[in-house]
């Protein structure tokens, strides 16, 4: 989309990409990215593999920092602050932007703990009012009424798809501003999946969501807006009906409609 | 039949054979191992069982020339000395061991204390052993239980290392990730995420060093040597099971060779069942 920014019309960008390059050791993996996430709105990502939708995500958290060979250059504004060159501790931004991941990853703990240890970090709280916390995390998640009776049982005894709603469950419980979704969907079943765009679609009322997704219907049914990217450059940002049902550019074009990719 | 069809069913017959010559082998490799392992586990317990009394608890070590007398003291002070060793080598252990997973994967510093470690591990016990007495028990002019302990310390330490690395390795990245993700520091992490998710194999590794150490009879010779009497004094020379089995063993005395074996079979059955503690630990975790 060359140097132009893409900015939904009449939404307040949440998250305001400009001038993103991301490197893995020598490997020029995001090109002068620019774009706004509007708040309370889902973005989708979509693209083939390697374009650099995952690398963008972990970006915009500052995951990447865990691994030393990897280095973002840019600027990546949360309501106008910069998130990459903040002097803050890396973790008050994470309590700010939460992220699930593709394949679930319950903590070796009961789904209580779960729950509370990401809490635990940031609040000292009552147990009254954990126990209040808990339940609303999981009710948000919309996983309350399947376990409400073994909140001491182990995370991981759960199906696949109730692990992944009992990580977007830990997500939230930190009361995050953001929700990062890296293809939250890709290791569960159609019905597990279901529900989790369910939910997408009842978390943006709260909350700002970007997802990484492989399955373009995916992106078509429950998000606002989408972003194609394609080898590292994002091609074409804007409304998702547009996007999808006419969109502007060739390459966008060829990739929905599954002629490319 | 085609010509496709042969020359399938010859490819099967070929695999068949070979099938069969791959599994008298291996099966033969197997019954060879296992006998010699039976026949020591068989001799142990005839041998062993036949020495054992009340008395073997009860008594001290006796003279050679001598009727009665157990292997009390020698009992006791083996417990003293594998329990100090596995106190002072369990924390080191797992400490280098979350270095070396967490801390050090591809630093210099890392891969230099991961090799000196298998050098370590791989040391004949004998060596430490000699180590203790040159920087301990040459200095302090006598044996004691304290050298003992530190000769067994340092064989419980590599075990645990390498274990603890090891299965922090197996703990997945992306538990990891899921957790700074939260915003959790990086020591929480490590604490209360991927030690918590490796402890049941890091505990096997505590264990498998135990059972390792508890036979251990070298690194005593030059070390803690033995005591005919109840020796509860860590600075002073402390009975053990391993060199009592050396000396009794080597006994004319019969009465003695008969105890010796009561030990044997005493360290073999603490082993088995150390070893199978260890199994039923893993077992519930994966």
């Amino acid at each position: 989309m060359d140097a132009k920014i893409a900015t939904p019309v009449g939404e307040r960008a949440k998250l305001s990409v400009r001038n993103l390059n991301f490197f893995y050791g020598s490997f020029h993996a995001l090109k002068n990215i620019n774009l706004d996430i509007p708040e309370k709105k889902v973005t989708a990502f979509i693209g083939p593999s390697g374009c650099g939708k995952s690398t963008l995500l972990r970006t915009l958290n500052r995951m990447f920092e865990l691994y030393p060979e990897q280095r973002a250059e840019g600027q990546i504004l949360l309501d106008g602050e910069d998130v990459l060159a903040s002097k803050d501790d890396v973790s008050l931004i994470r309590a700010k932007i939460g992220m699930v991941f593709q394949k679930p990853t319950p903590f070796p703990m009961s789904i209580y703990d779960n729950i509370a240890f990401g809490v635990r970090l940031f609040e000292t709280l009552p147990r009254v009012e954990m126990d209040e916390r808990v339940e609303w995390a999981l009710k948000k998640a919309a996983l309350w009424t399947e376990v409400k009776d073994k909140l001491n049982q182990s995370g991981s005894g759960l199906s696949g798809g109730q692990q992944q709603r009992l990580c977007i469950a830990r997500g939230i419980a930190i009361k995050p501003e953001v929700l990062l979704l890296d293809e939250p969907c890709s290791a569960l079943d159609p019905i597990s999946t279901g529900k989790i765009e369910e939910l997408i679609h009842e978390l943006k009322s709260d909350y700002t969501v970007a997802i990484v997704t492989h399955n373009m219907q995916q992106a078509a049914r429950c998000s606002d807006y989408t972003a194609y990217m394609y080898l590292g450059d994002l091609i074409e940002f804007g409304p998702t009906a547009e996007l999808f049902m006419k969109p502007k550019r060739k390459d966008t074009e060829d990739y929905i409609t599954g002629r490319f990719g | 039949m085609s010509k496709i069809d042969a020359a399938r069913l010859g490819m099967h017959a070929k695999r068949k054979r070979t099938n069969a010559i791959a599994l008298t082998l291996s099966l033969g490799a197997m019954a060879f191992g296992v006998f010699w392992l039976i026949w020591i586990l068989f001799e142990t317990i005839y041998l062993g069982i036949g020495g054992l009394s009340w008395a073997t608890f009860t008594e001290m070590t006796p003279p050679p020339q001598s009727e009665g007398g157990g292997l009390a003291n020698a009992l006791f002070g083996s417990f003293v000395m594998v329990s100090l060793a596995t106190l002072i080598g369990t924390p080191v252990g797992i400490l280098a061991g979350v270095y070396l997973a967490e801390y050090g994967q591809k630093t210099w510093l890392g891969s230099t204390v991961r090799f000196i470690n298998d050098i370590l591990l791989s040391a004949p016990s004998i060596v430490v052993g000699l180590f203790v007495y040159a920087i301990i028990v040459a200095k302090m002019h006598t044996f004691s239980g304290l050298a003992g302990s530190l000769s067994l310390a340092l064989l419980v330490i590599p075990v645990v290392i390498r274990t603890t690395e090891n299965m922090l390795s197996l703990v997945p990245n992306a538990l990891r990730e899921a957790a700074y993700a939260l915003g959790t520091p990086k020591w929480k992490v490590i604490l209360s995420i991927t030690l918590k998710a490796a402890r049941a194999g890091v505990i096997t590794g505590v264990l498998l060093a135990l059972a390792r150490v508890s036979g251990e009879t070298a690194p005593l010779l030059f070390t803690a040597l033995n005591n005919q009497f109840w020796s509860t004094d860590l600075t002073r020379p402390m009975a053990n099971l391993p060199k009592t089995i050396y000396d009794f063993a080597m006994n004319p005395d019969q009465h003695l060779q008969q105890l010796a074996w009561a030990g044997v079979f005493m360290i073999t059955v603490g082993v088995l069942l150390l070893n199978i503690l260890a199994r039923v630990l893993f077992k519930n975790k994966h």
